[in-house]
């Protein structure tokens, strides 16, 4: 906005603020009805859904599933749609941060006088695409839910090796299914692809030992495992074994 | 100093008390007088020391722009959502313990034992989801309505700056009741954090307090959310306001000024 768009604008914002209603009673009167609406909003959510309260956090846990609070997922879902390694910082930090700048910048990029919405197809639209994506994450984010079982079959390079081996792999899968991989994992048919790589053929790319030590001292956002491995060897190994059998051919 | 003046009740003029003559009465104080002008006198007093009548007409008899409608209430329906999430808050601190040994019980107790304990702990997790919800709606609203441009583009940043620090009050808080999901929710986003480029590693480390996840996280985590940033958050929100106030509220972008019809008519 140039100086005269400027004071054109001030100009015909003093007519209409002229032309307006005192703050209270009038103003206040409608914001009291929407002091009354969110209060109810909330009393009810609280009295209807309560507060639930989770097992207590134990770091050497089989069991969990790393899920943030709703408003959360679309980032989460930013990390599954981006998938090469090398990218990952850039959707977890770098696409929020670039959204942040733009946000602060809007006002000095965004300088023409028109206010009406669809006089300004570009912000307009911007803000509309903004608004579905976010939607659009969200809701992928509360539809996959993590799952907690594995239907790959016993390879039949484990059967060979005899009972003993088959019980340690179903242990494992047991272990694996149960510790919130398939969050962020593929294994066949189960688990989400991303953020993680797929893991239904790991064991042809790494050896069980990089296995063990990735589990251990892994890449963000992958959660290290070391407490289990202190707290739990058997489970731990079991672990390892599994995914150390999982390879094309078996 | 100007005085409240009440309009008189609508008596017929002889039930109307007559105002007494000065010297009437032996100079003494009639207390019923003096009880009927307590309201009064109270406010006038603290003006007579403070001069805040003046700040106070002037928030409170600005005049709102013509039609102004009810999407102009998001913004303070937002700073009721946060004086909600302010008052349950401190109830729950009386009762929360940030160490990881207890945290969990404490947590417990207040959901299963404490009178009203659930309920409360309901409202501040719920109205957590609800601030976040009338931030975002409140934010669209000035978007759409091109309300950041000239010359409220300080209100705009200040904005983004409490949209940040509320996100920021959830991710913190998500971690205190210290159960399974919170635990590596928290993890893997600390983790996410350190990613960052050039800050990342050092947000990640402060955040935690160490390379790992120990016993001093929780309670930093804690004064994080329950001192630093609500801090934080009430101060821009006084700044805020102040611009709110000072510049005024846009007018619906589709409203143009028409010349007030005397205008229009002296200049015929
Ligand atoms: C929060 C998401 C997340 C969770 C939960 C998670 N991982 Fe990962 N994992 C990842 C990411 C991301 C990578 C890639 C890191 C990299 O490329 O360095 C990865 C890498 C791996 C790798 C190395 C793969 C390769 O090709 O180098 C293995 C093995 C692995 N994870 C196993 C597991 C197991 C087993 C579990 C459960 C006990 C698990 N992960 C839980 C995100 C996760
Ligand atoms: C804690 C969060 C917030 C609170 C309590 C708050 C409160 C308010 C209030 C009460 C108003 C007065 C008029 C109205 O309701 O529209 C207002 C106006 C405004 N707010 Fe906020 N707000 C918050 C967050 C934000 C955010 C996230 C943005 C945008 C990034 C923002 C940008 C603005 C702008 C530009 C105005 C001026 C609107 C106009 O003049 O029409 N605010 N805010």
């Amino acid at each position: 906005m140039n100086r005269i768009e400027k004071e054109r604008y001030l100009r015909e914002y003093s007519v209409l603020k002229a032309q307006g209603k005192p703050f209270f009673p009038y103003a206040v009167a409608k914001d009291s009805v929407m002091a009354v609406v969110v209060m109810a909003t909330i009393i009810t959510l609280s009295i209807v859904l309560g507060a639930e309260l989770g097992p207590k956090a134990d770091p050497t846990t089989t069991t969990y599933t790393p899920r943030p609070e709703w408003y959360f997922f679309f980032l989460f879902e930013l990390l599954r749609v981006i998938k090469p390694p090398e990218l990952v910082p850039l959707a977890t930090i770098g696409v929020p941060t670039i959204c942040m700048i733009l946000l602060f910048l809007l006002p000095f990029y965004d300088r023409g006088p028109e206010r009406r919405p669809e006089r300004r197809p570009i912000a307009t639209s911007a803000g509309i695409f903004t608004i579905a994506a976010m939607g659009y994450l969200t809701y992928l984010g509360a539809a996959a839910g993590p799952p907690t079982q594995i239907s790959e079959p016993t390879p039949a390079s484990v059967i060979a090796q005899g009972p003993q081996a088959v019980k340690q792999f179903n242990a494992g899968k047991q272990v694996v299914a149960q510790s919130g991989c398939l969050a962020c994992h593929k294994i066949g048919e189960n688990g989400n692809s991303g953020p993680g790589p797929e893991l239904t053929r790991i064991a042809d790319r790494i050896p069980a030992q990089a296995i063990a030590r990735t589990l251990v001292n892994p890449t963000s956002p992958m959660p290290s495992f070391s407490s289990l491995k202190q707290k739990s060897p058997q489970k731990f190994s079991a672990m390892v074994d599994f995914l150390s059998q999982l390879k094309s051919g078996g | 100093m100007p005085k409240l003046k009440l309009p008189a009740p609508p008596l017929p003029g002889k039930l109307n008390p007559a105002p007494r003559r000065p010297g009437e009465g032996n100079g003494k104080v009639d207390p019923l007088d003096v009880a009927k002008e307590a309201g009064t006198s109270a406010v006038g007093w603290v003006d007579e020391r403070t001069s805040l009548s003046g700040p106070a007409r002037w928030v409170m008899f600005r005049k709102v722009p013509k039609g102004t409608n009810w999407f102009y209430t998001l913004g303070s329906a937002t700073l009721f959502a946060f004086l909600n999430q302010a008052v349950t808050g401190v109830f729950l601190s009386m009762y929360y313990d940030p160490s990881p040994t207890r945290a969990y019980e404490s947590i417990r107790y207040v959901t299963n034992e404490a009178f009203l304990g659930e309920f409360v702990r309901g409202m501040h997790k719920w109205g957590s989801s609800v601030m976040v919800i009338l931030v975002f709606l409140h934010m669209a609203r000035t978007f759409f309505f091109g309300a950041y441009k000239y010359p409220r583009e300080l209100n705009w940043i200040i904005g983004v700056a409490l949209l940040i620090l509320t996100m920021a009050m959830s991710f913190t808080g998500y971690l205190l009741p210290f159960d399974q999901r919170s635990y590596w929710a928290t993890i893997v986003g600390v983790n996410i954090n350190g990613t960052g480029p050039l800050v990342g590693p050092y947000l990640s480390d402060f955040l935690r307090a160490g390379p790992d996840f120990g016993a001093t996280t929780l309670s930093r985590f804690y004064a994080i959310h329950m001192l630093l940033i609500p801090g934080a958050i009430i101060t821009l929100i006084g700044a805020h306001l102040y611009l709110v106030t000072k510049l005024g509220t846009t007018a619906p972008p589709w409203l143009k000024a028409e010349p007030d019809e005397r205008l229009a008519e002296e200049q015929a």
